[in-house]
């Protein structure tokens, strides 16, 4: 008994002893850390892992046919675990890192300069490191997309490399670095330009060279598992909070508004689809509800935190009717290929979100009000050139990457690889062993 | 003996299997397939896109009954399994030249 008490004392007073100590070692820092900050973006960043794994690769893999489904799969995972050590390396800094207006320095690769009480802002930057990580991660998974059925794994891995270091480390400088954009003063909360901007052009010029499916369009195979997609998609919705309300870089008052906004305008696009689906066909279906809730949400993307609820309301409503059109635009008139529409519903929906973030910011509106001096009119000026810039850059880099990694490790599966499945050609597998 | 082959609509078989032990038949195999005839297949819509699924489900019954009973068998699954809709299917009779039971060795109308 008396030992037990004297064990306890002694483990006690050592505590106190080091809290003592660290109290004098660690003198708080210039930028005081804030714990509920840190909290939030560290459970952020697990949401938005959560949206690629599995989020995204359930999305998309039920909207491919059976055989090729683990290629889908092993895309989204593979592109995941790389781009996270290319973050690491260089990728990072070449985004964060204070560089240029165009892109940032070298000086953070590997993590240089950060050790585990390195602030950034009142977060840790090993934790804005790590949630940034996530976004780098989902974007190039998001083009994956585009491409399914048809692809040489070694493409998916060489062009994504590539683009995250040509296209997404710029572009998120210009944006979210302290680049050029950000210094023009585009509005961009969460990812309208930097994610789903490029995503979608990118994904577009990839189709352009690497060609339709086989059988496209006349021959179509429909998803070989809807349910699968919308487990998917449910995933999505719900990590989505953690990549709009945590781009709020805090556990606030506006996190909560963006958590808000977005999930409003994910439900009206969704009930958009629906009302769309039923009036076209008389058969809204499962497929169409959870496309639309994706508009939804990547249209509010760059406006989550900025505009107010009734914001997030007439954002969803634009999401779900201009990527329903859009939908049917690339595919039919334009005959592009884009097989799972990242550019018509990622694109479409971000290109649009970061246009309407400069109407309903306005106070009038609901929003939080517009930067001063400026108007809706100037500042539609302001995110049209952001859209422009992103776009461009994104097209002119991605046709280069595209035609180097057809030089490099050829672009098309063959026929053969192609009829037999992805799956089994490419990874050995067959997800379906029944 | 006579192989009876049915491919009737999915959701008949409980009405075809409970019609068949009526009748006194003691087993059938049963197969998920696919196929078409003059119900064309159907049209399928995702993301706006038309998809034509030109093979329907199906289920194939396979019984092999003897001579007397075989006649009796077709009926009773084709009451059974009719809706009198396109696409309730068809039966086909074979002859069967043997039939052995495995675990006996028993062969012929005892094996049935």
């Amino acid at each position: 008994m008396s030992g037990i008490k004297y064990r306890c004392g002694t483990a006690l007073s050592g505590i106190f002893l080091a809290m003592a100590t660290m109290l004098i070692a660690f003198p708080a820092s210039a930028q005081e850390l804030n714990g509920a900050n840190t909290a939030w973006i560290l459970t952020s960043t697990a949401l938005v892992l959560f949206m690629t794994l599995p989020g995204l690769a359930l999305f998309y893999g039920g909207l491919v046919q059976a055989k090729n489904v683990l290629s889908v799969l092993m895309h989204c995972f593979a592109i995941a675990c790389m781009a996270s050590v290319l973050w690491l390396v260089g990728v990072y800094s070449l985004a964060f890192d204070e560089g240029n207006g165009l892109v940032g320095g070298l000086g953070k690769m590997m993590l240089s300069g950060v050790s585990f009480d390195t602030v950034s802002g009142d977060i840790p930057e090993s934790v804005f490191f790590m949630f940034q990580m996530t976004f780098a991660i989902i974007t190039p998974a998001l083009i994956v997309g585009a491409y399914v059925e048809r692809i040489r794994f070694s493409a998916v891995l060489l062009i994504s490399a590539l683009w995250l270091i040509f296209v997404y480390a710029p572009v998120c400088h210009w944006v979210w670095g302290g680049g050029f954009l950000a210094g023009m003063g585009v509005m961009d909360f969460a990812g309208g330009l930097v994610v789903h901007a490029t995503a979608g052009t990118s994904a577009l010029v990839i189709v352009k060279v690497l060609g339709g499916r086989p059988g496209y369009p006349s021959q179509l195979h429909p998803p070989h598992s809807p349910g699968m997609t919308m487990i998917g998609a449910s995933m999505l919705w719900v990590g989505w909070f953690g990549f709009n309300a945590g781009s709020a870089l805090a556990a606030n008052g506006s996190a909560g508004m963006a958590m808000a906004v977005t999930h409003i305008s994910a439900a009206t696009a969704s009930l958009v689809w629906i009302f769309i689906e039923w009036k076209k066909f008389g058969k809204p279906s499962l497929i169409g509800v959870v496309t639309g809730m994706v508009a939804g949400l990547a249209t509010i993307t760059p406006a989550s935190g900025f505009v107010g609820p009734i914001g997030g309301l007439c954002i969803g409503l634009l999401g779900g009717f201009v990527c329903y059109a859009a939908v049917g635009i690339v595919k039919e008139k334009l005959g592009f290929d884009d097989s799972l529409d990242v550019f018509a519903v990622h694109g479409v929906g971000g290109i649009l979100g970061t246009l309407a973030a400069a109407v309903f910011a306005s106070e009038g509106l609901g929003g939080v009000g517009l930067a001063d001096g400026m108007t809706m009119a100037s500042q539609l000026g302001v995110q049209a050139s952001g859209v422009a810039a992103t776009v461009v850059w994104s097209a002119v880099a991605t046709l280069i990457i595209v035609y180097i990694a057809k030089a490099v490790c050829g672009l098309r599966a063959g026929d053969d690889e192609m009829d037999e499945g992805l799956d089994l050609s490419y990874h050995g597998e067959r997800d379906y062993n029944f | 003996m006579k192989l009876i082959m049915a491919v009737i609509k999915p959701f008949k078989l409980d009405a075809v299997r409970t019609s068949l032990t009526e009748l006194g038949v003691e087993g059938m195999t049963v197969s998920e397939v696919k196929g078409f005839g003059r119900q064309k297949g159907q049209t399928e819509i995702y993301r706006g896109a038309e998809y034509n699924v030109e093979f329907v489900p199906k289920v194939r019954l396979e019984i092999v009954v003897d001579d007397e009973r075989a006649e009796r068998v077709v009926e009773a699954v084709r009451d059974a399994a009719q809706t009198g809709k396109i696409g309730d299917g068809k039966i086909f009779v074979y002859d069967i030249e043997q039939a052995v039971r495995i675990r006996t060795g028993e062969t012929g109308n005892d094996a049935l």
